[in-house]
């Protein structure tokens, strides 16, 4: 399947990657609105990692064998058949966090507003390229086939 | 009195250069600006969530407002206005607070930014029409080829069962695809990514990038047969290998930006890498000397120019650069008869990573006036056939390089132009080792911001979309190949022009027939 993998050698940690996306999951998908009236704002859910001048955008990996779908008590971490990406049914997650605690990238956050779920990404589910692969400035995100 | 050089005063007379303003309604307080600042000019402020700017600081090379995600910044010159006096403009006030505070030479970067003359500007291009047929480039063949090196005086050629054969040997020749090289810029004066965008480009697009004077990178011996190999006065990372592996070497006597003196790469730039690929210590200032110390005379620079013959093994072609100065014209006769293959003259608006300001401003003369007055004098002389030349200098898009080529040229360098391509957007603070967008700098958290891969592309762009328009050019004209232009100055007139310019310039003025 096609998965964001990173250039961290031109990351360049303007973090254009954590405002677009959450632009996209914005209830508006309009930037200045999404920032300045949909408030409180939701979490990024791609982090820049940065220490002394290296720095990379860290989205979730969409394992083979994914921890937090195990992990999961409800049912509501699972992989989406059609994209192979791995998405948090909302409905279903009833926020205990377990996803949170078994992810070994730390890329489950606890979404801060709203219903109390599990954050995570969900490839742009629909777009034919996620907003921060789209956006990065330096092509330090690409988002591609790896696998043979 | 010396002890109060370099002592900063405690009020700066400096006033800021730019004005920043920042449309609040737009501003989402994302701090990208924040973070791509290498002059620190915006903050965040998490009391009041807000983003300011200190003017003072911003250098306007619009960094933050490329990257900001919603058009929210714009960068002004300051509306702050100097009592009117057409001698003293706010910039010579500007240049003698500067010094009255520092004590020291006024430095800057990039080429010269006064307004003298362009005389690009004041030539015209001539096109067929009714008597002479022009030509269409997308339906016919036009040649851009272009080889630089020594020609034969004649050429003898026999027949043989695979057509013609040339029985006369052939000095080397470097062989473009277009007329267009990348200019002498050295690694540790621009950073590695962007010397590995120009090396990638030069070898895609079929052309050559020029080490400058820093040496080359063992990483980048691979792109050695797409790489022009300097030998500057400083000598820096010259060793048998750097020759070996290079295409062509070359001479650096001069540069258009500061005729006379040599280079100056200030330690800040000078990294464990340039330190090892300039072999000297990582942290010391890279000074090299005015004059080549072992070079005082044609026959001094002969010597030079076939010390690398016989170290290349006559196998590459060897040239001279030098900046575009007064006696230009005989210096080239010198140079032709000393035995270069190629002479390089780079003009008075040529870029520079660091030169004082007063040397950038006001010396050396326009590369227009350089390049016909040294091919009328080879033509003269009669030995314009020993050397090609190459024009440097402000060559700022495909009808300058048309226009440098029917002056004599038989092709030209491009350095600024280049590093626009790279994103640079000639805020003239090369010499802070702070570029924003990842070129004249070393610094870690800068140099990454150029990622090589599109680099190269835009660079491959340029010189494709230049190669596309020269063809319309020479289309246009009713000429097919390159060849035909060169020094063809009928196809050239000027406006505007006085009849001294025109003379040296040896083209006619609009209107004459």
């Amino acid at each position: 399947m096609k998965r964001i993998y990173v250039n961290e050698e031109y990351c360049i940690g303007c973090r254009l990657c954590e405002v677009h996306c959450l632009t996209q999951h914005s209830r508006s998908k309009k930037i200045i609105k999404a920032f300045k009236e949909e408030l409180p704002l939701a979490t990024p859910r791609v982090l820049v990692e940065e220490e002394g001048p290296l720095s990379f955008a860290m989205p979730c990996r969409h394992c083979v064998e994914p921890l937090c779908v195990e992990a999961c008590l409800t049912g509501a971490m699972h992989r989406d058949l059609p994209t192979g990406a791995i998405l948090c049914d909302e409905d279903k997650c009833v926020g205990c966090w377990t996803c949170v605690m078994v992810c070994p990238f730390g890329v489950i956050r606890r979404k801060l507003v709203g219903h109390k779920a599990a954050s995570k990404c969900d490839l742009c589910y629909g777009e034919t390229t996620p907003a921060c692969v789209a956006h990065c400035p330096n092509e330090a995100l690409v988002y591609e086939e790896r696998e043979k | 009195m010396g002890g109060q050089i370099g002592i900063k005063m405690s009020l700066s007379l400096l006033t800021a250069e730019f004005r920043i303003e920042r449309d609040e309604d737009r501003c989402i307080a994302c701090q990208v600006c924040v973070r791509q600042c290498a002059n620190d000019v915006h903050a965040y402020d998490p009391e009041d969530d807000w983003v300011y700017s200190n003017y003072a600081a911003c250098v306007g090379c619009h960094r933050c407002v490329t990257l900001c995600p919603t058009q929210a910044l714009t960068i002004r010159r300051t509306p702050l206005e100097f009592r009117a006096n057409a001698n003293w403009t706010p910039q010579m006030i500007s240049s003698i607070y500067k010094q009255a505070e520092t004590g020291g030479v006024l430095l800057t970067g990039m080429g010269c930014d006064q307004p003298y003359p362009i005389y690009f500007d004041r030539i015209l291009l001539n096109a067929s029409q009714v008597t002479n047929p022009s030509i269409d480039p997308l339906r016919e063949p036009m040649e851009l080829r272009t080889f630089i090196g020594r020609r034969p005086d004649r050429a003898e050629v026999t027949k043989t069962d695979k057509g013609m054969e040339i029985k006369t040997r052939l000095g080397p020749q470097l062989e473009l695809e277009t007329p267009i090289l990348f200019s002498a810029m050295s690694y540790g004066s621009i950073s590695y990514n962007a010397f590995l965008s120009l090396a990638r480009a030069a070898k895609e697009a079929g052309t050559f990038c020029n080490t400058g004077e820093g040496g080359l990178h063992p990483s980048l011996y691979k792109y050695g047969s797409h790489i022009i190999a300097q030998v500057a006065s400083g000598r820096f990372g010259v060793h048998p290998e750097y020759l070996e592996r290079a295409a062509a070497l070359e001479i650096k006597i001069g540069q258009g930006a500061k005729p006379g003196i040599g280079g100056h790469l200030p330690g800040e730039k000078v990294s464990a890498e340039v330190s090892q690929t300039r072999m000297i210590p990582q942290g010391t200032d890279a000074l090299s000397p005015a004059p080549h110390h072992d070079i005082y005379s044609i026959e001094d620079l002969r010597q030079l120019i076939y010390a690398l013959k016989e170290a290349s093994n006559y196998s590459k072609p060897v040239g001279v650069k030098i900046a575009a100065v007064h006696n230009v014209a005989p210096i080239a006769s010198g140079i032709a008869r000393a035995g270069a293959d190629y002479i390089a003259i780079d003009g008075l608006r040529g870029g520079t990573g660091a030169a004082p300001t007063s040397i950038r401003n006001n010396v050396g003369i326009p590369i227009e006036l350089a390049i016909a007055a040294v091919d009328t004098r080879l033509r003269q002389e009669g030995i314009r056939d020993q050397v090609s030349l190459l024009a440097a200098g402000s060559i700022r898009n495909s009808a300058d390089v048309v226009k440098a080529i029917a002056l004599g040229a038989d092709a030209v360098y491009i350095g600024t132009g280049a590093l626009v391509a790279l994103g640079c957007h000639l805020c003239q603070k090369c010499y802070t080792g702070k570029c924003n967008w990842g070129i004249a700098t070393q610094d870690p958290y800068l140099t990454k911001r150029l990622n090589p891969n599109i680099g190269s592309r835009r660079l491959v762009n340029l010189i494709r979309a230049w190669s596309l328009e020269i063809k319309e050019m020479l289309g246009g004209m009713g000429v097919n190949a390159i060849e035909s232009l060169r020094g063809n100055r009928d196809h050239l007139r000027g406006v505007g022009l006085n009849e001294v310019e025109l003379r040296v310039l040896g083209i006619k003025a609009a209107g004459e027939a």
